[in-house]
């Protein structure tokens, strides 16, 4: 089929790249966490569904959706930084198992609460952007999916810059490089580490307000954005920001094909195997030298 | 010795006349039979040999399926069966039932065995969270999938066969208690045979250093592939069990239940004390107790419980109650404290 029809592999491919964008964006604040702190966040997902809802309730009391963009985060940054004072300040210490199961806990609390504050109804937010059409009307673009890649790669330069440039910034670098010597020279850690953790929830409210622009949220869909971006994140490694942004293109492009080739419902699951195969995969090749995965 | 002996003697009697004491608790009581398998198994992988595994819900998934195929497949065609919903147009006669939950069992319990077997040494390779998220990529990937196949009922779901008409009303709780009992039974004897073997304390020495136990001549994916195999081989035994038990298999409620039972398993073994013979039988009982007098009364709220839960567990009660005990009654678990080196460690710290 992809290659009998091109025009669906051309579609096929872009909208994964576009996809992809926004998955980057996610792994992104998945890879900044896990390089700082050293916990991997299994809420992530969870993070992103709530930021989109914020969007969408504002879709609902009249407010243009893609306002989102820039309530959500700031929104989703005080609920990232309450997060850590009451959770993962805990955990951040510990073994890696630890904060997987802790913030599965969360995950699990998350999605009900969702649940019950929002309704099991799989929601978009209409952003009114129409479509593009190109090749004769053969590739469907939404306009919404494009604005949504533009934005997703503003908000990545704008962190990139803000990282190197601004004290935070420079002060989460240095305590991701050696935490205890930032601590001598007179980072207050604590506070490093609650901004860290706020600013991956704000960028998961941007990526949150986006896909309730461009796809669907719903309470329980969380899961597949967490597996996404740590599969994204083993493949280009931490602080590897073009490759994050390439690999999250190329699992958008794999989705899509899954979903063309093996139909819908499988495509969380080829995401979930992929994601099997592809450690694996590492696995296989560093044991070669004898070396396993850390 | 003498004194366990009477203990494992209460315990076994009160087993056998559970359900003929509180009538009203056989599938609950049945259930928790089933969680101490889960919990006893998940204890070999997480508690002794370090590997903590979201993933060994993927055996339970595959037995809870295969036992189920079976009965149905050897006597009636399977996909007929899915397609009509089931009971409607076939039904089982008690021979019929029987034989096919025996021969269901088996199969249960082999094949995820094998299937374990065959993936351990790509995934057993795998190391600290790593593995945890890989098993847990699993056994979402395997609820997607089987949520997606036709001859096992896809998204509407498997309802296995009914009991048949045979010994009147309370026969099928009684049947399906006894079931779950001697595997409870025949898991917690292999579990502790274990405890007394140099196996186990093959595990250990791969949970404490995985290099070192290497270095020291000791085939470690050799010993963790026949871990993993054992808890498989109990863990889908479990999952053929329950299938009947609750008499209706969906793919990603029922069977392949991450969120659920894939949770349970870990958290029951947590709460009771990682690496101990009893902590998760302990650990399953209190669990099972809390959670259904929290899913009972505060209906709707249970995930918000179960997901508090999780987090105080895991942060402030990481050791669990056979670990508490232990801190606070060091002489019976024959440990000698010496009281002056204690002070000297308590005043180096």
């Amino acid at each position: 089929m992809v290659f009998q029809y091109p025009m669906i592999s051309v579609q096929a491919c872009l909208d994964g790249i576009l996809l992809g964008i926004l998955f980057a964006l996610i792994a992104y604040g998945m890879a900044l966490q896990w390089g700082v702190m050293n916990i991997i966040n299994i809420a992530q997902g969870d993070l992103v569904i709530l930021g989109g809802y914020i969007a969408y309730f504002m879709y609902l009391y009249g407010i243009h959706p893609a306002w989102g963009v820039i309530i959500s985060p700031i929104i989703m940054y005080f609920v990232g930084v309450g997060l850590y004072k009451l959770v993962i300040n805990k955990v951040v210490d510990r073994d890696l198992f630890i904060s997987i199961l802790a913030t599965f806990g969360i995950s699990i609390l998350f999605m009900q609460l969702m649940n019950f504050a929002f309704g099991a109804d799989v929601v978009l937010a209409n952003s009114g952007y129409g479509t593009t059409f190109l090749f004769d009307s053969a590739v469907v673009l939404p306009n919404s999916k494009i604005f949504s890649a533009f934005i997703s790669i503003l908000f990545a330069i704008c962190l990139v810059i803000y990282m190197k440039k601004s004290k935070l910034g420079r002060a989460i670098r240095a305590t991701a490089q050696n935490a205890r010597a930032a601590k001598i020279l007179g980072v207050d850690t604590e506070k490093v580490y609650a901004a860290t953790f706020g600013i991956n929830a704000a960028l998961c409210g941007v990526a949150g307000a986006l896909i309730s622009i461009t796809f669907t949220i719903h309470p329980y869909m969380g899961l597949p954005y967490t597996i996404r971006s740590f599969m994204i994140v083993i493949v280009a490694g931490l602080g590897n920001l073009p490759g994050v942004a390439l690999s999250g293109m190329g699992l958008g492009v794999f989705e899509e094909f899954a979903d063309y080739i093996l139909g819908t419902e499988f495509r969380i699951g080829a995401v979930f195997l992929l994601l099997v195969l592809i450690l694996v995969y590492r696995r296989f090749k560093l044991s070669r030298k004898r070396e396993y995965l850390k | 010795m003498n004194k366990n002996l009477i203990l494992y003697a209460a315990i076994l009697i009160f087993g056998v006349s559970a359900p003929f004491i509180f009538p009203a608790f056989k599938v609950q009581l049945s259930i928790l039979c089933v969680l101490i398998v889960l919990a006893l198994t998940w204890n070999i992988q997480g508690g002794e040999m370090g590997y903590n595994t979201f993933g060994n819900i993927l055996f339970y998934g595959l037995g809870m399926y295969l036992c189920a195929s079976v009965q149905v497949g050897m006597f009636f065609p399977l996909a007929e069966w899915t397609e009509s919903g089931g009971e409607k147009t076939f039904v089982h006669t008690p021979a019929q039932f029987f034989q096919g939950m025996a021969m269901g069992l088996v199969v249960a319990a082999v094949v995820p065995t094998i299937v374990a077997g065959l993936i351990g040494y790509a995934i057993l390779g795998l190391r600290g969270h790593y593995f945890a998220i890989c098993t847990l990529g699993l056994g979402v990937a395997a609820g997607e999938i089987s949520g997606g196949i036709e001859i096992i009922g896809a998204g509407q779901g498997f309802t296995t066969p009914p009991f048949p008409d045979v010994g009147g009303l309370e026969s099928r709780g009684e049947f399906f208690y006894l079931l779950s009992f001697v595997a409870l039974v025949l898991t917690f004897i292999v579990v502790r045979a274990i405890y007394f073997t140099r196996f186990k304390l093959i595990l250990n020495a791969i949970r404490d250093n995985e290099d070192k136990a290497e270095a020291m001549g000791i085939q470690t994916m050799k010993y963790k592939i026949i871990g993993w195999m054992i808890s498989a081989f109990f863990c889908g035994l479990a999952g053929g069990i329950m299938g009947g038990l609750v008499g209706y298999i969906d793919s990603t409620d029922v069977a392949f239940d991450g969120r659920e039972m894939g949770v349970f398993m870990v958290l029951m073994a947590i709460l009771g004390g990682k690496g101990t013979l009893w902590g998760p039988v302990i650990g399953a009982t209190v669990f099972h107790i809390f959670k259904e007098g929290f899913w009972t009364f505060f209906l709707g709220w249970q995930y918000v419980a179960l997901g508090v839960l999780i987090v105080v567990i895991v942060i402030y009660f990481p050791e669990g109650i056979m670990g508490w005990l232990r801190e606070k009654y060091p002489e019976r678990f024959g440990e000698v404290i010496d009281e002056a080196d204690r002070k000297a460690q308590v005043e180096l710290k």
